[in-house]
């Protein structure tokens, strides 16, 4: 491996490094915010190389190409905002804190590596890596039996998909004898005996595995009941660096092994996965009373509008799912981390009576979260809006027309949802209420977050187009 | 540049109105009302400048701004204002002053908030009747909503919160249904002559083949007809109205109902002559069963403001029948009835919240023989019962003669069954001064008569109602050359 190689892959490097640092630290002396510190330096340095690397393949195993840095930014600057969501919502409670960063770097380190692999192999390691951190991330209140409840679930769960994803990856080693993307999709173009008896279970496989890290509908089960128990910052790791970085990994392997335009029946499946995300999470979102379960099973229906323009394929379709991505990333961190900031040290603020009239008691907080529901159900002004009109715009380009019209009746469903907690949100309270009682301010550090990802949502609704250029410039290398 | 600044006064006066309720309410309401004021200046200084320039319907305007916006797209930042969103623009900045001074005294809970709503719904309006970028257009036909549905769940009636929700999702979903049919237009010109554009005057004209054309054509008139209300999609009217506080009964009688009509002008017809005129005899039709089924569900309620809010699927039939008519004389009426429509219902629904402020309930049975105790809120509501009935000498009824004297030279039939229309306004219309002011004061109501404030607004209103009732020649002046060129637009 030349020196090249090496300063190619500053970013894994620098987050990997940040999470020996903050260990050896935690080693010599346990202190909170320099852990904190430490994370957020890392992080930030990773997020700076990121711009000045330039593209290069590393191995076969990696391609630190535009749309991987692309992916390692978002990623980078989404546990940035974890980290700092996490800092009150960890100092109010006893314990030791330290060893969350460590787990949130080498979450995100697993992220990265997803976001940038190749080859089956490095999928795999990224996946792993991601998958072992978060088992520990979501059970770390141990003291508590739901998050423990919720991570043994993930781990069942994660173990499982992981073994049906390994199958699919063998059986498709077993007909075409190689891991590599770029070989496979060469073999599918020129190999005179494919064997479909091999390659579409092994295909098939690999999409359960993948479908269960992003929630579809299948293989969605475990998705309330993580969101729920998870403590809240975590919840919104799980639901955006590690959704965000399996898409980006299913984005490319789609594209550039060319199963999606060779084979009919993938599309086909894609198809009713799409649907049935949708319905499902925008029905089923409609029973809870629970403003965590509301937003795990929109994170469902939300992976079910991704997966249409995913379908699209192409420069458009591609382009669409990127810029939904981010504002996906921007709403969902911004609705947890208002669910951060205003839980207590015994039990998070997941009950929607918990945010009854909350408007007249915090106002800031009760419209940024207004923002953030606002923008999940796609209304202008916002970054929701302009991703939504991507994809049904990516959808009537290649005349969809049956997928983007069950897009747009699963979000006006969607809509009465979200309507129902902003409702809340503005309900004047009743004169005995403990709506009354005062909540004390704190969490600056989470409070800044929260206006930054407010800011950053209404630009992107506002004015995206240099949002537009980086992304035409990300998807250059993978259509 | 104008253009833009009418937005954006109303923009930040809504921001600023909502910050200085902290420290001063009253100080909020009066930022408001300069908010708006300067705007209606603005564009009467427009209207004076520009009053002799007469203008077509679909490609020339007296003012603009044009800015990219998202190139990649194709969508630019295009503002553009001819006679018809001239009218349009004024009637909904005077609305705005009406619906300021009616929450003067009703509004006391968060009254920073509830500002800066109103004035958002406005910019939101105002928007909708600038854009000619269709994407532009979709963002503020979008934008109003949010605000209005605030208006609605925070300061509305008893059912506010459903009211709110059917509101948000009937429109929301149509909207969406536009969404699409804007898109399909949009990959249509692409497919046709190789360039991404939501620019309206270069769709216009867009090679269709029938069936599409109709297709898109339908998705466009879905969102316009369920904003207007058409029947059937009228059910969400019924309940928004009677929730929502008066300014937001004002608001959404007086200028979300013209957004509707607008579309239908500006978009529905020019974009897609061919299909509209294939759906003429249909749209006319339920704009015939609108007018007679509002009427008569008017005349068979109870409480004042469902009352209102039913004559409303009534006028706003007489639009959809204007327009589709396809003839001058029909769009001249079908433009004056959204005018008068907007000062006359706005001022019934005035009224009705007054009476609600005093009485706090809207049920006609629990009033009668308040000519007693409110002798000049009463006559003052008999004269908006007459305009909206349709009396000649008021500006509903030069709108109403117009309609029907054009919908005699196409259809007979129509014409006719719609002139019933006409009478069983009578019946609604009499019937709401009878129950409600008329007879013996038997539940002995002591009501304070209108203020200073209530009186000045109402007496404005009539003034209006009187000068188009009798010289409506500004207004059709305004529109004349895009009315004359209506007809041709179909073929």
């Amino acid at each position: 491996m030349a020196a090249i190689d090496v300063l190619a892959l500053l970013p894994l490097i620098l987050v990997a490094a940040t999470s020996i640092v903050v260990m050896v630290a935690a080693a010599v002396r346990r202190n909170h915010a320099l852990a904190l510190g430490i994370t957020l330096a890392g992080l930030a340095a990773a997020f700076g190389s990121v711009l000045f690397v330039h593209p290069r393949q590393v191995t076969a195993l990696l391609s630190m190409d535009s749309y991987a840095l692309f992916f390692m930014a978002l990623i980078v600057a989404a546990s940035f905002a974890v980290a700092l969501l996490a800092y009150a919502y960890l100092a109010q409670r006893k314990g030791n804190h330290e060893e969350f960063y460590i787990l949130l770097l080498v979450a995100t380190l697993g992220g990265m590596v997803l976001s940038a692999s190749t080859h089956f192999t490095s999928f795999f390691l990224g996946l792993e890596i991601l998958s072992v951190a978060l088992y520990a991330l979501i059970a770390y209140l141990h003291e508590r039996p739901r998050p423990v409840e919720a991570g043994i679930k993930y781990l069942v769960l994660a173990a499982t998909s992981a073994a049906f994803l390994l199958f699919g990856i063998a059986l498709i080693y077993a007909d075409l004898g190689t891991m590599d993307f770029a070989r496979i999709a060469q073999l599918l173009a020129t190999k005179a005996d494919l064997n479909p008896t091999l390659l579409l279970p092994g295909v098939a496989l690999i999409v359960t595995g993948i479908g269960f890290k992003l929630a579809l509908v299948p293989f969605h089960m475990w998705t309330p009941d993580v969101y729920e128990g998870a403590p809240a910052p975590v919840t919104a790791f799980v639901a955006t660096v590690s959704k965000g970085a399996m898409f980006a990994l299913l984005l490319r392997y789609f594209n550039q092994s060319g199963f999606s335009h060779g084979f009919a029946p993938v599309v086909l499946v894609f198809s009713i996965i799409a649907i049935a995300s949708m319905l499902a999470g925008n029905l089923l979102a409609l029973l809870q009373n629970n403003v965590k379960r509301i937003l795990a099973y929109s994170s469902i229906a939300h992976m079910g509008y991704l997966l249409v323009a995913f379908q699209v394929g192409g420069p458009m379709g591609a382009s669409a799912v990127i810029f939904y991505l981010v504002a996906y990333f921007v709403m969902t961190l911004g609705a947890f981390g208002v669910v951060t900031v205003l839980s207590e040290r015994q039990r998070d603020a997941d009950l929607l009576e918990d945010y009854r009239g909350l408007f007249w008691r915090r106002p800031g907080l009760a419209l940024v979260f207004t923002a953030m529901l606002l923008s999940l159900a796609g209304i202008p002004l916002t970054a929701g809006f302009l991703g939504k009109f991507y994809i049904i715009a990516a959808g009537a380009s290649v005349g969809a027309w049956a997928l983007i019209l069950i897009l747009v009746i699963t979000s006006a469903i969607g809509l009465f949802y979200y309507l129902r907690i902003v409702v809340t949100l503005y309900a004047q309270p009743a004169a005995s209420d403990r709506a009354h009682e005062p909540i004390p301010r704190r969490a600056p550090a989470a409070i800044l977050v929260l206006a930054a990802l407010t800011v950053i949502l209404v630009w992107l609704g506002v004015y995206p187009a240099p949002l537009l250029v980086a992304i035409r410039a990300a998807i250059s290398s993978i259509v | 540049m104008i253009l833009l600044w009418l937005i954006v006064v109303l923009l930040a006066g809504g921001i600023l109105a909502w910050l200085s309720a902290r420290w001063n309410e009253p100080a909020s309401r009066w930022i408001s009302l300069t908010a708006i004021c300067i705007d209606f200046v603005l564009v009467l200084t427009l209207w004076s400048r520009n009053y002799n320039i007469s203008l077509t319907l679909t490609n020339d305007w007296f003012e603009q701004v044009d800015w990219s916006w998202i190139p990649q797209f194709g969508i630019q930042f295009h503002l553009a204002m001819d006679g018809l969103s001239l009218l349009l623009v004024l009637l909904t900045l005077f609305l705005g002053i009406v619906s300021v001074l009616a929450s003067w005294t009703e509004i006391t809970t968060g009254v920073g908030f509830f500002h800066f709503n109103l004035l958002w719904i406005l910019a939101g309006i105002i928007g909708v009747f600038l854009a000619i970028d269709l994407f532009l257009f979709y963002f503020a036909w979008e934008l109003m909503l949010v605000p209005m549905y605030f208006l609605i769940a925070i300061w509305g009636h008893e059912r506010r919160v459903y009211a709110a929700t059917k509101f948000f999702l009937f429109t929301q979903l149509s909207g969406l249904l536009m969404l699409i049919a804007i898109l399909a237009l949009y990959f249509a010109h692409h497919r046709a002559t190789g360039i991404y554009t939501f620019e309206y005057t270069e769709l216009l004209g867009t090679p269709l083949d029938p069936h599409t054309a109709m297709w898109i054509m339908l998705g466009f008139f879905v969102a316009f007809a369920v904003k207007l209300p058409m029947v059937p999609l009228h059910t969400w009217l019924a309940d928004a109205h009677t929730e929502a506080p008066t300014a937001g009964s004002v608001i959404l009688a007086g200028l979300l109902l013209k957004t509707g009509a607008y579309g239908l002008i500006r978009f529905a017809v020019p974009l897609f002559p061919g299909a509209a005129r294939a759906f003429a005899p249909v749209a006319m039709t339920l704009a015939v069963i609108g007018i007679l089924y509002g009427a008569i569900l008017a005349f068979a309620q109870t409480d004042l403001k469902r009352l209102v809010a039913y004559t409303s699927i009534s006028h706003l039939g007489f639009v959809l029948l204007g327009i589709y008519a396809a003839n001058t004389i029909a769009l001249q009426g079908a433009l004056m009835t959204m005018i008068c429509h907007g000062i006359s219902t706005g001022a019934l629904f005035v009224v009705a919240g007054a009476l609600q402020d005093r009485m706090h309930t809207r049920e006609m049975g629990a009033m009668g023989g308040l000519w007693d105790t409110v002798p000049r809120l009463s006559g003052i509501a008999l004269f908006f019962a007459l305009a909206s009935l349709g009396l000649p000498g008021l500006g509903d009824f030069i709108g109403e003669f117009l309609v029907l004297l054009g919908t005699y030279r196409v259809n007979i039939a129509m014409a006719a069954v719609a002139a019933a229309g006409v009478l069983a306004a009578t019946f609604y219309a009499l019937r709401l001064v009878q129950q409600a002011f008329q007879g013996p004061n038997t539940h002995h109501w002591q009501l304070p008569d209108l203020a200073i404030r209530e009186g000045l607004m109402l007496g404005v209103m009539i003034a209006l109602l009187l000068w188009l009732g009798l010289y409506p020649q500004p207004v059709f002046h305004m529109f004349a050359q895009a009315a004359n060129q209506f007809p041709a637009l179909w073929r």
